[in-house]
């Protein structure tokens, strides 16, 4: 029996609440139990937001991760706020490009993924949330890229299809981050 | 089995009282429940239903007593401030006995408050919201299947004893994603011989009111109306008993405050202290018997509640406050974490020690 905690955060319009869509739907696809929390609240672009995705095994009690076994940190305010939060032995991975500071803790696995920087790179700016995503399935998911295209047509509405396979090219070059 | 599809509560609601055969939603935007209109206004179109967005809370609450009062399917929903507003309706629905569903996807109070998860609606809910002696079936979805499965349901039982239902959510349950499987079944048939159909020169005419100057003719109105809530509390009180079997502890919760329960139970069972809950599903009616029965083994209860402590009372009244009952809460939108109830019951446990 195993539960993931996730928590994405960062600004609002960063894709924190996709990427949790996506990884809620990649747990549905894989037959376990997922749900999906997002923060709401009147601020929209700018703001902050953040995501709680819980992918399990056995039926999932309370939606609201507040200790994460992954932290995905899309800017500095939302690392300095949840970094401590994250388990012992867990997953904290953040975009460099944005945040330049260094996690000082030495009892979780951290990533450094310069994701914003790698998205203006390859002709997608709005899909460093996928990159980080992508940096989660090669260093927390289990599964992987495997099913990766099934989710993908679950998750991008079918009047944005041309978008899919932006979103893999996002998702393979976090993946494949050294 | 149907294929399971996420969705948010919200969204599930609105599905649901599709599928339960409602074509009627009269209703006016306010966060956290905005996704039931968005909802509605996409799809009532395309199904030959109506979606109309009313002036203000009150005249949606009226349209709702209108098309009731034709025996159609109808819904409303809101989040507190805007359910306070619908109470006169409320009253008036219960007053004609208008079957219709009403939604409260609570936010912290009072006043406008807050946009974030409360449950401090509680009373207004469980004793009717608007004057006069009445009740509406209120039911308490803890998942976002159950935002489905209790609507479709909540149709059926206000059909069924020609009362409101109301759906008492908050904004954790309405903006959650968890997946959903959307197979209702049959929606089942009720009497509508009261409904204001058009008589066709064919039959009497049938009057929906709620106006009764003549005092015996009211007094034998509410004598009726309270033998048909005594129905309800016979046949359609729900709970689920969660760990129960050997429980020394009984925590009491629903909707978001008892799934953070759960995770606090499955710790403190770790830990070996024997702990279980009792989550009403039905609010009113609520789950009397059940607690009674749990006083008996149970030597002290907790009540989870994001409130002041509202649902505590009923505990109380329930066990005739055989057992001591310790609160445990956050308001103003704030929820309690695992951690706090787990502290809660090591606290409750290390006083029966």
């Amino acid at each position: 029996m195993k539960t993931t905690q996730i928590l994405i955060a960062g600004f609002g319009g960063q894709g924190v609440l996709f990427a949790g869509k996506f990884l809620a739907y990649k747990g549905l696809l894989e037959d376990r139990q997922v749900s999906w929390l997002p923060s709401y609240g009147p601020e929209m672009r700018g703001g902050t937001a953040n995501c709680s995705v819980t992918i399990s095994d056995a039926p999932i009690g309370s939606p609201i991760v507040t200790k994460p076994d992954c932290l995905i940190a899309m800017n500095l305010p939302s690392l300095l706020k949840y970094k401590d939060t994250v388990k012992a032995g867990g997953t904290i991975i953040l975009d460099s490009a944005l945040i330049s500071e260094k996690v000082e803790r030495d009892d979780v696995n951290v990533y450094y993924v310069p994701a914003t920087k790698l998205a203006g790179e390859a002709g997608f700016p709005t899909l460093a949330n996928m990159i980080l995503t992508g940096k989660y399935l090669a260093a927390v998911d289990e599964v992987g890229m495997a099913d990766i295209d099934d989710v993908l047509a679950k998750v991008v509405p079918p009047k944005k299809a041309n978008l899919v396979e932006i979103n893999k090219q996002a998702l393979t070059i976090g993946h494949d981050y050294e | 089995m149907a294929e399971k599809v996420l969705m948010k509560g919200n969204e599930a609601i609105a599905e649901a009282a599709i599928l339960a055969g409602c074509r009627h939603y009269f209703g006016y935007p306010i966060t956290p429940q905005t996704e039931i209109a968005a909802y509605m206004a996409k799809r009532m179109p395309k199904i030959g239903g109506c979606f109309l967005q009313a002036e203000s809370e009150v005249a949606a609450i009226n349209m709702v007593y209108g098309l009731a009062s034709t025996g159609k399917r109808v819904m409303t929903s809101s989040s507190s401030p805007g359910i306070s507003l619908k109470a006169e309706g409320l009253s008036y629905m219960a007053g004609s006995d208008l079957p219709a569903l009403v939604v409260n996807v609570q936010r912290g109070g009072p006043g406008l408050g807050g946009i974030q998860p409360s449950q401090s609606d509680y009373f207004q809910a469980t004793r009717g919201g608007g004057h006069g002696d009445y009740h509406m079936i209120v039911l308490a979805p803890a998942s976002v299947q159950e935002m489905a499965s209790l609507t479709f349901k909540g149709f059926d039982l206000a059909e069924k004893y020609r009362v409101t239902s109301m759906i008492l959510a908050d904004g954790t349950m309405g903006q959650m994603m968890e997946p959903v499987e959307l197979e209702m079944g049959e929606v089942n048939e009720h009497d509508k011989s009261w409904a204001v159909t058009g008589t066709k020169m064919a039959r009497k005419h049938n009057i929906i009111n709620s106006l009764s100057l003549n005092s015996e003719q009211l007094e034998q109105q509410n004598f009726e109306r309270f033998e048909r809530y005594k129905k309800i509390e016979e046949n359609e009180v729900m709970y689920e008993e969660f760990m129960m079997d050997d429980a020394e502890i009984c925590v009491v919760a629903f909707g978001i405050a008892s799934r953070v329960s759960k995770n606090a139970i499955m710790e403190a069972r770790a830990k070996g202290i024997k702990v279980g809950m009792i989550r009403p599903i039905t609010l009113w009616p609520f789950p009397k018997k059940a607690l009674e029965t749990a006083a008996e083994k149970c030597k002290a209860f907790i009540s989870v509640e994001l409130s002041m402590g509202q649902m505590i009372e009923d505990v109380e009244l329930a066990i005739r406050c055989k057992r001591p009952v310790t609160l445990c809460n956050r308001v103003g939108g704030m929820i309690p974490s695992s951690e706090q109830v787990l502290a809660t019951i090591e606290q409750v446990q290390g006083g029966l020690e």
